[in-house]
């Protein structure tokens, strides 16, 4: 099954198993990755689960929504050109070692 | 109340009545009693089916195509009884209609307008203590759990300064209205007639502040996203479901932290805690307790058939006690990982107005645990009965400050 690897903010990775179409999300929550907070399960709502995405996957993921878009401008943390929700990430096995660091904070 | 099993369909029938009085009063033995009777049940007093366990709420809760909104989320069926006042333009309807009405509140109640208002909301926040310091004692519900959302939310809707005393006793009838033909519900229809007055008047864009949340949904008109008819009734949606949820839920979180002062210590330590504290106040005590569908097709869940035109009542409160599900569910616990509790439900219909409600928490309580060092409860609580929302009507306490 594809693995994410996080980057938490002070440079400790951390390797997670997905489970295939799992969102990097909910694979981060399962494995109590603290950082992704993901206050409202996944909705596109809160914007509490803001990854910055290693450059070299960055054209790797598909396109974001304008609801994902229009949610990132409200990031706590500030909004970079890779900056994505990891609860619109989908996990398949073309994205296995996907790398994504983690903000600052959340809220 | 006995669980009795019935033949054929294999779903067990409950004589449970989740409305009434000694329900209300204590829920939790009932609760267990739905989910340890199987994953689907049915209740013959209303003739709905019920879940209670978290995997079946969360599942109801998304799969709108078969459990929809459109036909009522009460017990009301809108397809054989007419609704009591329009059907909301959001709660009760289903895609592709409930798409369109969503993005527009979404937007109106983004991240991005959250940022906006969270300084006056902390402000507000700071008075409320200063107020409830010079107090001493007071009671928790009137003078804060009220108190404080009145003070800022309807100016951040825009509304008038006259007539707001409507506004939780509209929210009342509401709530009352999802329930079935009760006296709750009986009574409040037939003294909402005021309320409904001053909501419908409120609601139109001349009597709506700039830059408030009203404006800005009829701004949406401008853009074409939505008819100025339709307008008037999103705007009614925030004042249906505004206000006293969170009067509900951070009442709640007031009654966890002084139940529960290892809590409130852990809190006072740290700030940063605040809300967290009150997300997990609003898995443990679920100030909106309940929510319907109707079933659009024959559908199997969990192994029981449920045949088309049906009620399937959601009891998200239980759901969120599911030991299934949680780690001893009866401990309020602050640094609990509470993502993916259906407090605010789940999937499309997830409450939009979710981070107005996680905003107002996180300022009161950072507000109260900064300058508070200890809540006694100095007297016997007293709860408000709802059909829908659980939450207290007086909390006597006395607090010492830090
Ligand atoms: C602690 C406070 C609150 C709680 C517990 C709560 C709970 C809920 C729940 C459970 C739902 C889902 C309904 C369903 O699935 O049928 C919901 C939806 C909704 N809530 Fe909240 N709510 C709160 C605060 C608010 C606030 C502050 C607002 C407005 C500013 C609001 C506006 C709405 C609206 C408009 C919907 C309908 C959304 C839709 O159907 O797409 N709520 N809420
Ligand atoms: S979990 Fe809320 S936006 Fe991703």
């Amino acid at each position: 099954m594809p693995d994410i690897i996080f980057i938490h903010a002070d440079g400790k990775p951390d390797r997670v198993e997905t489970s295939d179409g799992e969102s990097a999300m909910q694979a981060a929550t399962r494995h109590v990755v603290a950082a992704i907070l993901a206050e409202c399960g996944g909705n596109a709502m809160c914007a509490t689960c803001h990854v910055y995405v290693d450059e070299s996957w960055l054209a790797r993921l598909p396109a974001m929504a304008d609801d994902e878009d229009a949610l990132l401008d409200g990031t706590a943390a500030e909004r970079r050109p890779n900056s994505r929700l990891s609860c619109q990430i989908t996990m398949t096995s073309q994205l296995d070692g996907l790398v994504l660091r983690l903000p600052e904070r959340q809220i | 109340m006995t669980a009795s099993g019935s033949a054929g369909s294999g779903v067990p029938h409950l004589d449970v009545d989740p409305f009434d009085m000694s329900f209300f009063a204590d829920p939790y033995p009932a609760h267990e009693l739905l989910r340890e009777a199987g994953p689907v049940v049915y209740l013959d007093k209303w003739n709905v089916y019920g879940v209670a366990r978290y995997a079946e709420v969360y599942a109801v809760l998304n799969d709108p195509a078969t459990f929809c909104s459109s036909r009522g989320v009460g017990l009301s069926d809108f397809k054989k009884e007419a609704p009591w006042r329009p059907p909301s333009l959001i709660l009760e309807a289903d895609p592709p209609a409930h798409t369109r009405t969503r993005a527009v509140l979404s937007k109106v109640l983004s991240p991005t307008a959250m940022k906006q208002v969270r300084d006056r909301f902390a402000a507000a926040a700071e008075e409320r203590v200063d107020a409830l310091l010079d107090q001493r004692r007071f009671d928790a519900i009137t003078d804060l759990a009220e108190a404080y959302p009145l003070s800022i939310f309807p100016d951040a809707l825009g509304l008038k300064p006259e007539g707001r005393e409507h506004l939780i006793p509209y929210a009342g009838v509401v709530f009352n209205a999802f329930g079935p033909p009760n006296r709750l519900r009986q009574e409040a229809i037939e003294r909402s007639a005021p309320h409904q007055a001053y909501v419908a008047e409120q609601c139109q864009r001349a009597n709506l502040a700039p830059g408030g949340f009203g404006a800005c949904i009829h701004a949406q008109v401008d853009e074409g996203a939505i008819t100025s008819t339709e307008a008037p009734l999103l705007v009614r949606s925030l004042l249906s479901a505004g206000l006293d949820t969170t009067v509900n839920g951070i009442g709640a979180a007031v009654y966890c932290l002084a139940r529960f002062p290892d809590q409130w210590q852990r809190l006072r330590e740290d700030l940063t805690l605040a809300r967290g504290a009150f997300e997990e106040a609003v898995r443990f005590e679920s100030p909106v307790q309940t929510f319907f569908r109707t079933t659009t097709r024959e559908v199997e869940l969990s192994g029981a058939k449920i045949g088309e035109g049906e009620k399937v009542l959601m009891f998200l409160a239980a759901a969120n006690r599911d030991p299934r599900r949680w780690d001893k569910p009866d401990r309020y616990h602050i640094t609990r990982r509470t993502s993916g509790h259906v407090g605010f439900g789940s999937g499309i219909h997830m409450c939009v107005g979710q981070l107005v409600a996680r905003l107002e928490g996180e300022v009161m309580l950072t507000a109260l645990a900064r300058r508070i060092a200890k809540i006694e409860i100095t007297g016997e609580p007293k709860r408000r009965f709802n059909n829908t929302l659980r939450g207290l009507d007086s909390l006597p306490v006395t607090i010492t400050p830090a």
